[in-house]
């Protein structure tokens, strides 16, 4: 049963990694504009600079 | 490209300054390409390092050096491809909404975070539960529950636990009350279970709870939060600039929201006043359709008061700003507005009604299985945890979800059909009104003038007026300039300030503008000046009288009729003469009219509805209307509305259209249909959880089921309102 101890540990290590990412990703403004993002996939970017 | 090099030129100097945010409110973009081009072009210009549009909030954010970067260079340019742009400056309000919307969104994903692990470790302690687990691993995973849920629910229950102490402290109670006393005993209990070992621990049923309770929240705060801004977009581009005259005899572009008491401002024919105040010198006709509702426009001269948001349409005017007096049209409608406020019955919201049966009746159940269970004998433990079962499983989820998910959706909808909803319960009020009250002038007409006689005049003649017409600011003219189709504008073209424009085409004089200045005789007594008409004379021939007047707006009929089958009144009150008043009655079959009415009288008129038991939907658009907008139970306002007439109306209608409206009402229909079936949903849930809980027969496995199950079904049946009609 050792072994579910390192199981645990580990989901509970990916779980933490996800939620850090959406906190990351809210924090840098990227839920700001659900609506223009889905247009900006489709955008000509070959002269974008930045 | 052009692009690289301008950027990589100014580049260098760039990065040495330091960068500003600046916001522009930019109106028209549609599709991916707009949104591109609006970037590039920002982003060509001296000084901005960056520039990103955000879609949603119809905003560009401009990182730029404050020392090179002009503003208005941006603006310009923007107009330049067919973008209208405001500077826009975010308020306090609105930056505090904006930091609430991310801190619940935080709380969701840290609640969604200790749900899934926490489930994880419960779905194994059930399975283990039934296939005989060993004591020791069940309670090492209650322990590292307990760990999680600890944390988890500090974070994310804040919102509620902060809302519910509020409301404490006033001495009332709201939904939040129950639901945190929930968590929190959930919690306590279940550490206190988990130390004694016991085969349950509710740690999954409280965050699972908060979990469930902020995607409504969520989606309340995104809703409402996507509504205001755009609707401080509009108010931004509204904002007008005025040409003030400086001490020295210049003149200088100005907000209007800069101009001080006494300041000197010249107004030219064809545009809008900006300000409140009184002319000095120059005479002119005055469109005051926006203030009165009057379509005959109102001669004034030295000394005459003229409104902010009415038209000068003829004369050059000097006018001197001055601050709402206390007899000014502007201070007397805001008491009338003050008043209805105050008048106004306090519209009880379904969400409202529902909590204030729910948290009383919650309370008083659990109390009395607590009670029930004591009295059984079997102690305080497990009295107290049927109890929890009980504040838990009662329906806070489907009751939290039930307005919020129906209300988004719906919003998300409507505002794609061209109608903006300014307030969470402006469907439900929109859902019960049985009579329709209209405005006239801008509401069922077009807000600007438009040719009443295109019959009488020939066709080639019309489009030689109109390419003349395209050279000149004049607002009837730009009315004319409509007609050229696709011909251009004459060359040489001199425009006379309060006369007209005059130009030589094929050896030719070709003029357009006042009676006079066309040559023609003023019929005698007439006051020429208010009459709506511009003349237009080619050389020598007799020359043609153009005549303005308000069409009605294109699908006026068509909303009118729709809405009388939906089963509503229409009735008509306005402020202009009798005469159109009737005319528009009768082209839109509306039977019931009332014309020449003040503010006072449209008040009156609806609180007479009102005391005869109905439910009235105001539309208007001018400051006259605005009071009674705020009288009606619900009302609607075009987006070419007057700020505080916007401000007082429930719905805006984007486009100068009226079928949002009507998309408005059978949305708020529908959207209150489905607000009661989530309820009567919840309601049914009720009657067969409530039992088992007090029974004592709800585990955390039967708690799982139930919350999710009932979410679930609320969130399904609110997608049903994206399916207009």
């Amino acid at each position: 049963m050792d072994v579910v101890i390192y199981l645990l540990a580990a989901a509970l290590f990916l779980g933490l990694l996800g939620l850090g990412a959406f906190v990351w990703a809210l924090k840098t403004g990227q839920f700001d504009d659900m609506e223009g993002a889905a247009h900006r996939a489709i955008m000509d970017d070959d002269d974008e600079t930045a | 490209m052009s692009l690289a090099a301008s950027t990589s030129a100014t580049g260098t100097t760039d990065r040495d300054l330091a960068t500003e945010r600046l916001d522009f409110a930019v109106d028209g973009a549609t599709c991916a390409g707009c949104m591109q081009k609006i970037e590039r072009s920002a982003r060509t210009l001296p000084g901005v390092i960056g520039a990103r549009y955000n879609f949603t909030t119809h905003r560009l954010a401009v990182d730029a050096a404050p020392a090179i970067f002009d503003p208005i260079a941006l603006i310009e340019r923007l107009g330049g491809i067919g973008y209208e742009a405001r500077p826009y400056r975010p308020d306090v309000a609105e930056t505090r909404a904006e930091a609430n919307d991310r801190r619940l969104l935080r709380a969701l994903a840290v609640a969604g975070f200790g749900a899934a692990n926490i489930m994880l470790l419960s779905v194994s302690v059930w399975s283990g539960n039934a296939s005989g687990i060993a004591p020791e691993t069940r309670d090492l995973f209650h322990w590292i529950s307990a760990l999680i849920a600890l944390p988890v629910v500090a974070y994310a229950g804040q919102p509620f636990f902060e809302s519910a102490a509020t409301a404490l402290r006033a001495k009332r109670l709201n939904m939040d009350v129950p639901i945190s006393l929930a968590v929190l005993l959930a919690l306590v209990m279940s550490v206190i279970q988990t130390a004694s070992g016991a085969d349950h621990a509710y740690f999954d049923s409280a965050v699972m709870l908060l979990f469930f309770l902020l995607i409504g929240r969520v989606l309340d705060s995104r809703a409402r939060r996507q509504t205001r801004d755009l609707g401080q977009n509009l108010l931004a581009l509204q904002r007008p600039t005025v040409t003030k005259l400086l001490l020295n005899g210049g003149t200088r572009q100005i907000s209007s929201a800069n101009v001080m008491l006494g300041d000197r401002i010249v107004v030219a024919a064809g545009s809008r006043i900006g300000v409140d105040g009184r002319v000095v010198s120059g005479s002119s006709a005055v469109d005051t359709s926006l203030i009165t509702g009057e379509s005959a426009p109102r001669t004034v001269g030295a000394g005459d008061d003229v409104y902010a948001g009415t038209l000068n349409l003829s004369g050059s005017l000097t006018i001197e700003a001055r601050a709402a007096g206390a007899n000014t049209l502007l201070s007397e409608i805001s008491d009338l507005m003050d008043r209805a406020t105050a008048g106004r019955g306090r519209y009880r919201r379904l969400a409202d009604r529902a909590a204030s049966i729910y948290a009383p009746l919650v309370h008083v159940l659990a109390a009395l299985t607590f009670i029930g269970w004591m009295a059984l004998g079997v102690g305080w433990q497990l009295a107290l945890l049927n109890a929890i079962a009980v504040l838990i499983i009662t329906c806070p989820c489907a009751l939290g979800l039930a307005v919020p998910t129906v209300q988004a959706v719906a919003t998300g909808s409507l505002f794609r059909a061209g109608a903006l909803v300014n307030s969470g319960d402006a469907l439900e009020r929109l859902a019960q009104a049985d009579i329709v009250v209209f405005d006239k002038t801008g509401t069922l007409t077009e807000p600007d003038s438009d040719i009443q006689n295109l019959a009488e005049i020939p066709p080639e003649v019309l489009t030689l007026a109109a390419r003349l017409a395209m050279s000149s600011h004049h607002a009837l003219a730009k009315a004319v300039a409509r007609y050229a189709k696709n011909s251009q504008p004459f060359q040489n073209v001199r425009e006379i300030a309060g006369q007209g424009v005059v130009a030589i085409v094929d050896g030719r004089e070709l003029r357009l503008g006042a009676r006079a200045f066309c040559g023609v005789k003023a019929p005698g007594g007439r006051d020429n000046a208010a009459t709506l008409e511009l003349w237009f004379r080619d050389g020598d021939k007799p020359p043609a009288a153009i005549r303005f007047g308000q069409s009605l707006k294109r699908d006026a009929r068509e909303s009118v009729s729709e809405l009388k089958t939906l089963g509503l009144g229409i009735e008509m009150i306005s402020g202009d003469r009798e005469a159109p008043v009737r005319s528009a009655a009768e082209a839109l079959g509306i039977a019931d009219w009332e014309a020449a009415t003040d503010p006072k009288q449209k008040i009156a008129r609806i609180e007479d509805l009102q005391t005869q038991g109905k439910r009235v939907l105001m539309v208007g658009d001018g400051l006259n209307d605005a009071a009674a907008l705020q009288t009606a139970n619900v009302s609607a306002a075009p987006a070419a509305a007057l700020d505080i007439t916007q401000a007082a109306a429930d719905v805006v209608m984007i486009g100068n259209r009226l079928t949002p409206l009507v998309g408005a009402v059978k949305m708020g229909r529908k959207a209150r249909r489905l607000m009661l079936q989530n309820f009567a949903f919840a309601g049914a849930y009720n009657l067969i959880a409530i039992p088992l809980a007090v029974a004592g027969l709800v585990t955390p496995l039967l708690a799982a089921l139930f919350m999710s199950g009932s979410s679930l079904v609320v969130t399904l049946n609110a997608l049903r309102a994206k399916r207009a009609r």
